[in-house]
């Protein structure tokens, strides 16, 4: 139930590109067409179902406050909470050189469809911020560690292909001058976000804090009405055309 | 300024808007977006980038004879990575509320594309003076795009600049608050951000229809 519980959690209400802007730079310079877009989001949530695990065990085991115990009792004091940064860009960087090569080597069709993106995974704040956001939500266990990598991965997918596709379909309509590309990107980008933030009230039911959910289930409320009356006069528009 | 020639001065004053980083390079957009609900969020996010970026540039500059190609990803990231460590110790030391609210956001300068991007662009080909005003033009303007988007949300959204009252109190009703003016709480929900920025691209592009895009 609780794997459950995280997995839609990370797709849905806590989705990487619209509750927290992770990875905007690759999803908007790769989204123009739907194919590469699928590529990338592929290999976004391969990586980061490799290193979010791989985090969480550095984490727990070296340096969480107190973590170097196994180590002996004499190193219970050490905190290395500090080095994390570093440690984690570091795991980030060469898992994916290393998943590049081992891709290369046993799947060459898959280098080849994944090939342009590998490296550019490494710099994608998508992946750095699944590793800081499994640590700053303590998640307990190594399952659900890699649960929410997986999942958060999906999130990224889905967001990065809605993106594309839309992309693909505006390219017929007639956006003002200069909001034609980047602008008009962003916009879409803010409306589907709020789309996105009608699955907030999703899975409050197990929640502890009600009333703190119900508050900001109403905000998001008249965030979805908005929407809709912008859509409906979306459709009168285009009738009238 | 007699301090800078001309083509040196350029460095600084492009980046602010023909060659801005987030409205045309479309580089650190992440960041940009998450933390700027409140204006005293995005002025420190702003100076953490121009620390990291300004002395990144001029430390990647001064290397970059003897760093080996092949793993200049790895040497960038680590020199990033220790000084975003430097910032975030200093902003836990001396502002930890703030420190609280930025949250993973300060360690995701490590992955800010703006740093990257202008490492691999300018840093690896420049000296370091002219990398230092590249990297100090470059933070200036994302750190101006990060302050107009705050400025807007801080004060539509919560009727308050820096934490100050500038349109009156809401609860006891004065300044503009006697008119009924309300807040608009929704400013504050992040994806007002993205709209914002959409905005501000869509009144640079109109003003400077050079950059149009072709699609």
């Amino acid at each position: 139930m609780e794997q459950l519980e995280l997995f839609f959690k990370s797709i849905f209400i806590d989705n990487m590109v619209f509750a927290t802007f992770l990875g905007m730079c690759s999803y908007l310079a790769v989204s123009k067409k739907v194919k590469t877009a699928v590529g990338l989001g592929a290999a976004v949530i391969f990586v980061l179902a490799v290193t979010v695990p791989l985090n969480w065990l550095l984490d727990q085991y070296i340096l969480r406050d107190g973590a170097l115990v196994w180590l002996g009792p004499e190193y219970a004091q050490y905190d290395l909470s500090f080095l994390s940064f570093i440690l984690f860009i570091a795991t980030i960087a060469t898992m994916v050189q290393l998943v590049e090569i081992v891709v290369e080597k046993f799947s060459p069709s898959l280098y080849n469809s994944l090939g342009i993106f590998l490296p550019l995974i490494a710099v994608n704040c998508a992946i750095l911020g699944g590793s800081l956001f499994m640590q700053s939500r303590e998640i307990e266990t190594l399952g659900l560690a890699l649960n929410y990598g997986i999942s958060s991965g999906i999130g990224w997918f889905l967001a990065i292909l809605a993106i594309a596709a839309i992309r693909e379909k505006i390219r017929y309509s007639n956006v003002p001058g200069p909001l034609r590309g980047l602008g008009i990107t962003f916009i879409i980008t803010g409306l589907m976000a709020i789309g996105f933030m009608s699955f907030g009230g999703m899975l409050t039911t197990s929640g502890e804090n009600e009333e703190a959910t119900s508050e900001t289930t109403v905000s998001k409320a008249e965030g979805i009405n908005k929407e809709k009356i912008e859509s409906t006069q979306i459709v009168e528009v285009s009738t009238i055309k | 300024m007699g301090l800078l020639s001309k083509k040196d001065a350029k460095l600084i004053t492009d980046p602010l808007s023909d060659d801005n980083p987030i409205t045309i390079q479309v580089l650190g957009i992440c960041s940009a977006l998450a933390i700027t609900a409140e204006l005293e969020a995005s002025i420190v996010m702003a100076v953490s980038v121009m620390f990291v970026l300004g002395v990144g540039n001029v430390v990647i500059s001064l290397m970059r004879n003897i760093i080996p190609s092949k793993i200049r990803i790895i040497v960038q990231l680590i020199v990033v990575a220790t000084l975003v460590i430097i910032v975030d110790l200093v902003l836990k030391a001396f502002a930890y509320e703030l420190s609280k609210t930025l949250s993973v956001f300060v360690g995701l300068i490590i992955t800010n594309c703006i740093i990257m991007g202008r490492f691999e662009a300018f840093a690896l080909a420049n000296g370091p003076w002219r990398s230092f005003l590249d990297g100090i033009g470059n933070s200036l303007g994302y750190g101006l795009i990060l302050i107009l988007v705050g400025f807007f949300r801080e004060l539509l959204g919560s009727g308050t600049l820096l934490g100050y009252k500038v349109l009156g109190d809401p609860i006891e009703l004065t300044g503009l608050y006697a008119f009924g003016y309300e807040n608009n709480g929704f400013m504050l929900l992040s994806p007002m951000a993205l709209i914002i920025v959409g905005l501000i691209i869509w009144v640079q592009r109109s003003r400077n229809t050079s950059l149009i895009e072709d699609e």
